[in-house]
């Protein structure tokens, strides 16, 4: 719903910056104030009054003191402060507290400060007047230091001293049409009226720029915010934008303009835990992108984004811990028992912790405070931790909005963003509280695992966009020495982790061994029989040998008793002198 | 040129002191000082009325001053000057202003305390 609101804004904005670039567009001055320029698209019309509209303690004034020295100051326009309400040493008080030293700038005759009073109760009127002397006052002021900027604050304290309204509203047209015909840049202070812009109703008409400021409270929560209701012949942001006031004056930030123009780099930073920049294709996460981790209470997400930091520190880079729940000291006593030492980046400056309560600011405000900050310590890295508790600052939908303001902002920064989002239970599991999965880059979710009486966490890279990663669940171990990865036992009684993946194994390891030596049992009885075969395959080969032998034998005594007898024959045959034919047949018939 | 500040807190003054006011001024000349700007017509017919209050009222003991800021603007910030044309009762003190061109008589006399109410009248 937000993103194509996004995307028009962004080409709105776009338009508003060639509009400002073109010559014959509306000369402008520069109010120097911080995003103001930026949804003006180059600051007030020149030479032609701004109202700037709001209820008390709106900051009209310090908007309109801001404008005039920073014109004194960094564009060299000298400027007037006439002032209705705050004589000149509060006003210079008031500015100190900006940063800003008036005297040395009155001193120096770049500002002119003229303080108007009006005391209802020693003036009385009788016909006809006008303002001549007020204009006469300040045509002298801007005459006496060439001052091209003029403040009016606040002139409704004009109807409060005098009593002709009739000639307060001609009056004040007048003053409008005469600070245009001076050509001076001016800002006009009024109070917000019942359902109007101001109480009088003329000012906002006669005005070429209006501009209003909003201090609102929602639940408890107190948020300002700017919008400019009109200004004649240029395109302006029309959205409402955040502003914030601190010790550095006004800062308005033109957040909602961001585009999805951001350049994207092909570096890839480590994780800072080395099995999970495998499981990111071997290499990590892309820098400037924004990475997801969720999971439920407890399962580390936290260590994972000490990690991440420590990872990011030992390059030299600087990071930025946001963290809503935990202190510094806190933070960093607990990520000593998992092996990291925060502390020593705290102390080298690569290290920042900027502890809140969620509750403690509005949204907007921790938007400010996030911009503001990052712009000052220009980090590589950031860290929110968790994102979740930012809906209790104001509600999901507004959360969803400043987050996606944020990652924009970060990402036109080419700064890595690492939020941690808390899944809480009976809620569905790959979603988060504030719905911006949709805009990581990376999302990594951490896991319990209840299995055989115990919780194990388990860890899977959800979505990486532009990297191969793997598919498969970790277990993932918070050790001394840190986090540590492990492959859990995914086989045909599920996805084991701990001690039952411990015991499986174990288990596994057992039934190995059985079966090696069943195989060896085995292996030799076969031998064992082959043996045996052998022997007797020896010794029936020896009997047949015997047996051969003996037959051997008894075939020679045989053929010795046959000759024998042959020869008993032939020698009785011989002596009977028989035929020796008869002799051979003898023989043949035996 | 700050004097306004030296005024003090305006406050209603009750009947006793506009008495005494009044019992000082009878010796005392009245510090009168009109701002305007050139000379428009609205500011000539303010000195005239004024002139004619004077004489009437104040004749011989009070000093009547013309200031034109269109000459002296810086003039116009001491005495807190907006409005044109403005009287100044710069004595006796308390300070007064009395802002247009004086064309109501009994306001103008009011609001010089010349006159305590609008309804008292006191000869």
């Amino acid at each position: 719903m937000c993103l194509p609101n996004l995307g028009a804004e962004s080409r709105m904005t776009k338009a508003v910056k060639n509009k400002s670039q073109e010559k014959r567009s509306l000369p402008k001055s520069l109010t120097g104030i911080q995003g103001l320029d930026e949804i003006t698209g180059g600051g007030f019309p020149r030479g032609r009054p701004t109202l700037v509209c709001g209820s008390a303690g709106a900051g009209k004034t310090l908007l309109a003191m801001e404008f005039l020295v920073r014109g004194a100051m960094d564009y060299g326009e000298p400027g007037v402060f006439m002032a209705f309400e705050e004589t000149a040493p509060e006003l210079t008080q008031n500015a100190r507290s900006l940063g800003f030293d008036l005297d040395e700038l009155v001193k120096e005759k770049k500002i002119a400060i003229d303080f108007v009073r009006i005391e209802r109760s020693e003036i009385d009127e009788t016909g006809d007047y006008d303002l001549e002397g007020l204009f006469i006052r300040l045509g002298a002021a801007i005459d006496v230091i060439g001052a091209q900027r003029v403040v009016l604050d606040t002139i409704e304290n004009l109807f409060a001293g005098l009593q002709n309204q009739g000639i307060l509203r001609a009056e004040l047209r007048r003053l409008f049409r005469w600070l245009k015909d001076r050509g001076v840049t001016a800002v006009i202070t009024a109070e917000r009226g019942e359902g109007a812009l101001t109480r009088h109703g003329l000012e906002e008409y006669v005005s070429d720029c209006v501009i209003l400021l909003d201090h609102r409270v929602t639940d408890q929560v107190s948020t300002r915010r700017l919008r400019v209701v009109k200004y004649r012949g240029t395109a302006h942001g029309t959205n409402e934008y955040p502003f914030l006031i601190d010790e550095d004056g006004f800062s308005v930030l033109p957040v909602t303009s961001l585009g999805l123009q951001h350049e994207v780099s092909e570096e890839r930073i480590s994780s800072g835990i080395p099995r999970l920049d495998t499981m990111l294709g071997g290499e990590g996460f892309y820098r400037g992108t924004t990475i997801l981790i969720s999971g439920t209470a407890g399962t580390g997400k936290t260590s994972m984004s000490a990690h991440f930091v420590d990872a990011a520190c030992r390059r030299g880079e600087r990071c930025l811990y946001f963290s809503f729940e935990e202190s510094q000291g806190q933070l960093i006593r607990n990520m000593r028992s998992i092996g990291l030492n925060l502390d020593q980046w705290v102390k080298k400056n690569l290290l920042q912790f900027h502890s809140s309560r969620a509750t403690f600011y509005g949204l907007e405000m921790h938007l400010a405070i996030i911009h503001k900050i990052v712009q000052e310590f220009q980090p590589k890295i950031v860290v929110l931790d968790p994102i979740g508790s930012l809906i209790q600052a104001g509600n999901k939908r507004d959360a969803h909005t400043m987050l996606i303001r944020l990652i924009d902002f970060l990402k036109q920064r080419q700064v890595t963003a690492f939020l941690t989002n808390l899944t809480s239970g009976g809620d569905a599991l790959e979603k988060t509280d504030v719905d911006i999965s949709s805009i990581v880059d990376s999302w990594l979710f951490v896991r319990d695992i209840e299995l055989g009486g115990e919780r194990n966490r388990a860890l899977y890279v959800l979505k990486s966009r532009g990297t191969a990663h793997s598919n498969q669940l970790r277990e993932f171990l918070l050790t001394p020495h840190g986090v540590d990865l492990l492959d859990v036992y995914v086989g045909p009684e599920g996805v084991l982790t701990g001690s039952s993946r411990l015991s499986q194994e174990e288990r596994e390891k057992a039934a190995d061994l059985i079966r090696q030596q069943e195989a060896e049992r085995k292996d030799r009885e076969l031998g064992r029989k082959r043996e045996a075969l052998e022997a007797r395959i020896s010794a029936l080969r020896k009997e047949f040998e015997v047996e051969q032998a003996e037959a051997q034998a008894a075939d020679g005594e045989e053929k010795k008793r046959e000759r024998a007898l042959a020869e008993s024959r032939t020698a009785m045959a011989r002596s009977r002198k028989a035929d020796a034919a008869d002799t051979r047949k003898v023989l043949k018939k035996r | 040129m700050k004097k306004s500040g030296s005024a003090g807190e305006p406050r209603p003054l009750s009947l006793e002191e506009i008495a005494k006011t009044k019992g000082s001024t009878e010796s005392e000349t009245w510090e009168l000082r009109l701002y305007v700007a050139g000379q428009t017509p609205r500011s000539v017919t303010a000195f005239a009325n004024l002139k004619k209050i004077c004489e009437e009222h104040l004749a011989g003991r009070y000093n009547i001053e013309v200031v034109d800021l269109v000459k002296h603007p810086q003039l116009a910030a001491g005495d807190q000057i907006l409005a044109i044309p403005t009287l100044v009762r710069k004595l006796p003190q308390p300070l007064r202003k009395i802002v247009g061109d004086l064309r109501d008589t009994e306001r103008a006399l009011v609001g010089l305390q010349l006159r305590p109410t609008g309804t008292e009248v006191r000869e």
